[in-house]
Parts: structure tokens; C-alpha cells; sequence
């Protein structure tokens, strides 16, 4: 399957019924042609590993995904624990139940906020950066260009690009989670009178080895559809800049109801 | 058997045809300048070459092969013995020009490093890019980056290249030096090409045929001599603006 594709019709719909009937079907194939990037860029991790210049690009996106991200990440997951606390401990304060803080702080991250808060950040951080990359390179024909020499661009520029989030996003997450429990650790000690050796202990007791896979599956799972959303979106782009524009914009947007979704869904399976 | 065949093909954008019945072959070993105004479907013609774009009716061979039915395996086949040339280069932004160069031998061939350099040194000697081997695209002018273009595009000793405005916005004198580049390229590899362009002095000079392109029609096809002296109306029209560009 060729990533350079042409638009499905090259004449505008007669009738409006026509025109609707046209976007679901748009529809339809851009959800084909995602499973089609997923599928295949999964099935060349291992030539990412095995070839020399891929795994240059790889080690260039772990760069991009793990390190680049680290300063943005590491201020949302501390004021996500810090919030977290500060809205929990006031309640808690009222039933004089302060001593539960970590146990409560700690659940809410690393079964859902962590992922969460990882989650977005790679969307807006990683996958708008892909999708803005690949969709200039499309309009400047460099994707072309790949495909012509017989470069499959999946292989080639998405295969590093989502192997770099599937790698990362479990990573991040467990930071997220770990800033975040000591941000509300933070606010705890100064602002409500916990005790912080008191607190880790509260967030450890309750911290099973379910939640700790269950929110590591989730960053997992999110990175895969931030990579593979992204990547599809920049493929996708076409009408030069604007349509860059559009590309990057579509996949954040995308990137983060499907994370919602796609939380929801693995909440709901895990726990019920 | 030409090498190249068009068969009728009609392309159409939002219902209006860009090409309309055109059929045309190319003969191996044959230099083919395509030339026409703007927006007469040049490129697209090309494009249609390697599926970038396929015909709305009509059929592309290559070698005999329906390059719109064929299959991926098929395709990919043609493809590796096509070097494509685009308007603005399309050399990756992030490696320099000398690994832009070598990339398609890296991936596609089994060449060790050392024949790789080889290849990749010689290719930027024809093109007179030796000293910006180790630039890269942003820090090179986009005439610079044509001329990358075009050593990718050869660099594999392609049966085919496929020249999209290869003189287009260069300098009379790399015009002049990238024209007989691709008429060398002819004359002792025997590469067949389909050039097109704007500039007719160079397609005169380099051409085995033109055809001129206007309208989605071929409106003529013929030696760079009958093309001059042609009584055709719309080659008159097309060479008298050409000189009046120059006037």
C-alpha cells in the first residue's frame, strides 16, 4: 500500500446526500489507512533495530520523545499531584482523615491522572511535532521522493517515530506518576500538616501491582494511538502549509478525545 | 517495443480533465523533452509514470507493464528503475546532501560503504556539488538542492530518469552544465529520459523529440528540427512567445 495516495473522487458530489455518503466513506478509509500504518509499523520494529540509518532515527526520536519532553511533562505531572492534593486534603481535612492523602493522591495517579497527564503531553508536544514534520515533508515531496526509490515511508518514517512512543510513553507515565505523588507530597507537608515520611507510606499501602500495569498498559496503549494518529495525519496532508496547519491541529485534537476514549475503555475493562 | 508508452490517458481534477487523450511513446534510450505552458499537465504527466497519480481512463505502460493495475511487488519493480528528479529537490531536511545522495543505495542495494562513497562521490562530481557534500538542504541555495536532487536521481544507475524542470531557477551556466549532464547521461549509459521544462534552448539541445504539451493534448511531437520548422499554429504560437521571453 502507497502513502502517496490520490483523493478518493476527482469530481465535486452532485447532491448533497452524495456529498455525505463521500465523508463517511473519507471516513471509513482514513480508519483503514491508520490499522494499515499501526499493523505495518509494528511488523518493522525489528528492521528499526536491525537498519543503521533507522536506528539513527530512532535513537533521534527517543531524543525528541523522552528527553525534549521531560521539562513539560515533569511541571504537569507536579501540579497534577499538587492539585490533586490540595482538592483531596481540604476534604479529607474536614473528616480529620489528613493521613489518608497519600493513599488518595497516589490511586488517582497511577490508575488514571499519570497516563492522563503523559498522555496529553505527548500529544501536544510530540504528536503535533510528527504530524507538522511528516506533513511538510508530503507537501514538499519528499515522501514521494522516498516512495519512488523504493523506500517504504512507514518503515522508514513512521516505524521510528511510533517504536519511539511505544517505548516512551510507559516511561513517562511512571514519572508522571512519581513527580506527581511527591508534588503532592509537597503540598501535604507545607499547606496541610502531613506528615511527608507519613504520606509515602499512605501511598505505598494502597499502590497494588494491578495499578501499577494497568497504568503503565494505559501510557502504552496512549502512545501507540498519539504515534499513530500523528503519523497518519501527516501522511494524510495535502494544499501545502494550510493544509500543514490543518494536519497538526487534526491530530491533537484526535490524539486527545481518543485518549479519553481509550481510558475510559481500559478503566472500564480493568475494573469492572 | 517503446519503452514507454501513454495510451489515451485522460486525468481529470475535480471533473476537469488536466489530460485529455494524450498518447505518446518513448523509445529506449531516447531523450523525450516535454514542453507546454504552465498548468498544461506536464508534471502530472510524469507523475503518472511512477503512480503518484494514475489516469481516469487511458493506460500508462512501462516496459510493457499497466503501471496503474500492476501489482505493489510490480510497481516497486519499475519504481527501482526509475530516478526521479522533483521541481524542488526533495532531499530529506535532516541529512546532508552526500547521505541525501547515498540513500537510496543504502537502503535498496546490498553496496558496501566504500562503493556507496564511490557512487555518491561521483554522482555530486557530475553535478559540480563536490563541496557541499557535508552541507546540508537549509544551508544550500534551492538551485544547490536540485542539483542533490539530480545526483539522488542518478545515483543508481537508473534505466530511466525522469527530470521534472531540471534547469528551473538555475543560473544560465549550471543550466547549461545540467543539460549536457543529461545529455551525457544518455549518450554513454543510454538512460532514457523524459525531461520537462521551460527552457527550450536546452530542450533543443538535448531533445531526440519534443512534444508540446497544451491544453491536456499533445499538439505536437517531432524532432527538435521539424519542431523549429514546424507550420503547426500552436508550436508557431509556443515558439514565438518562447523568443518573445527572450526579446
Amino acid at each position: 500500500m502507497t502513502v502517496v495516495r490520490e483523493p478518493l473522487w476527482d469530481d465535486a458530489p452532485r447532491t448533497k446526500m452524495r456529498g455525505v455518503l463521500r465523508h463517511l466513506a473519507s471516513f471509513a478509509a482514513a480508519l483503514g489507512f491508520a490499522a494499515h500504518i499501526m499493523a505495518e509499523s509494528f511488523a518493522y520494529f525489528p528492521s528499526v533495530l536491525c537498519r543503521r540509518l533507522s536506528r539513527r532515527e530512532l535513537m533521534n526520536q527517543l531524543y525528541i520523545t523522552g528527553i525534549r519532553t521531560l521539562p513539560v511533562v515533569t511541571v504537569v505531572s507536579l501540579f497534577t499531584g499538587m492539585i490533586l492534593a490540595l482538592q483531596v486534603g481540604l476534604e479529607l481535612r474536614r473528616f480529620n482523615q489528613e493521613i489518608y492523602l497519600g493513599a488518595a493522591v497516589m490511586i488517582s495517579l497511577i490508575r488514571e491522572m499519570a497516563p492522563f497527564s503523559c498522555g496529553m503531553c505527548l500529544a501536544a508536544c510530540v504528536g503535533s511535532a510528527i504530524a507538522a514534520e511528516l506533513g511538510t515533508m508530503k507537501v514538499n515531496d519528499e515522501v514521494a521522493a522516498l516512495e519512488i526509490m523504493s523506500i517504504s515511508p512507514i518503515r522508514f518514517l513512521a516505524a521510528p517515530r511510533i517504536l519511539a512512543l511505544v517505548l516512551m510513553a510507559p516511561l513517562l507515565g511512571f514519572f508522571c506518576c512519581v513527580v506527581g505523588t511527591m508534588g503532592g507530597g509537597i503540598v501535604g507537608a507545607t499547606q496541610l500538616g502531613v506528615d511527608f515520611e507519613q504520606y509515602i507510606a499512605s501511598a505505598l499501602s494502597i499502590a497494588e501491582t494491578k495499578d501499577l500495569f494497568v497504568g503503565l498498559l494505559k501510557s502504552l496503549v496512549f502512545g501507540i494511538v498519539i504515534g499513530t494518529v500523528s503519523v497518519e495525519e501527516g501522511f494524510a496532508t495535502d494544499l501545502g502549509a494550510t493544509g500543514v496547519g490543518r494536519s497538526t491541529q487534526r491530530s491533537v485534537i484526535v490524539g486527545f478525545l481518543l485518549i479519553l476514549m481509550f481510558g475510559y475503555m481500559i478503566t472500564r475493562v480493568c475494573y469492572q | 517495443m517503446s519503452l514507454i508508452r501513454f495510451e489515451n490517458v485522460v486525468k481529470k481534477f475535480n471533473g476537469f480533465a488536466v489530460l485529455d487523450g494524450v498518447t505518446f511513446d518513448v523509445q529506449k534510450g531516447e531523450v523525450l523533452a516535454v514542453v507546454g505552458p504552465s498548468g498544461t499537465g506536464k508534471s502530472v504527466t510524469l507523475k503518472h509514470l511512477v503512480r503518484l497519480l494514475t489516469p481516469t481512463s487511458g493506460r500508462v505502460l512501462v516496459d510493457g507493464v499497466d503501471v496503474a493495475s500492476c501489482s505493489d511487488r510490480e510497481l516497486a519493480k519499475i519504481r527501482s528503475r526509475i530516478g526521479y528528479l522533483f521541481q524542488g529537490g526533495a532531499l530529506l531536511a535532516w541529512m546532508n546532501v552526500a547521505d541525501n545522495v547515498a540513500l537510496p543505495l543504502r537502503e535498496c542495494t546490498n553496496l558496501g560503504e566504500r562503493e556507496i562513497e564511490k557512487r555518491v562521490n561521483a554522482a555530486l562530481e557530475a553535478v559540480e556539488l563536490t563541496a557541499a557534500a557535508e552541507k546540508y538542504p537549509a544551508e544550500i541555495s534551492g538551485g544547490m538542492q536540485k542539483r542533490a536532487g539530480l545526483a539522488r536521481a542518478i545515483v543508481r544507475e537508473s534505466d530511466v530518469v525522469l527530470y521534472d524542470e531540471p534547469t528551473s531557477g538555475l543560473d544560465p551556466v549550471t543550466s547549461v552544465t545540467i543539460n549536457r549532464l543529461i545529455r551525457k547521461l544518455n549518450r554513454t549509459l543510454g538512460i532514457t529520459s523524459v525531461v520537462v521544462t521551460h527552457d527550450l534552448q536546452g530542450a533543443l539541445a538535448i531533445a531526440d523529440r519534443i512534444l508540446l504539451l497544451k491544453g491536456g493534448k499533445v499538439l505536437e511531437c517531432s524532432s527538435p528540427q521539424e519542431f523549429v520548422q514546424s507550420a503547426n499554429p500552436a508550436v508557431k504560437e509556443f515558439l514565438a512567445a518562447m523568443k518573445g521571453e527572450i526579446k
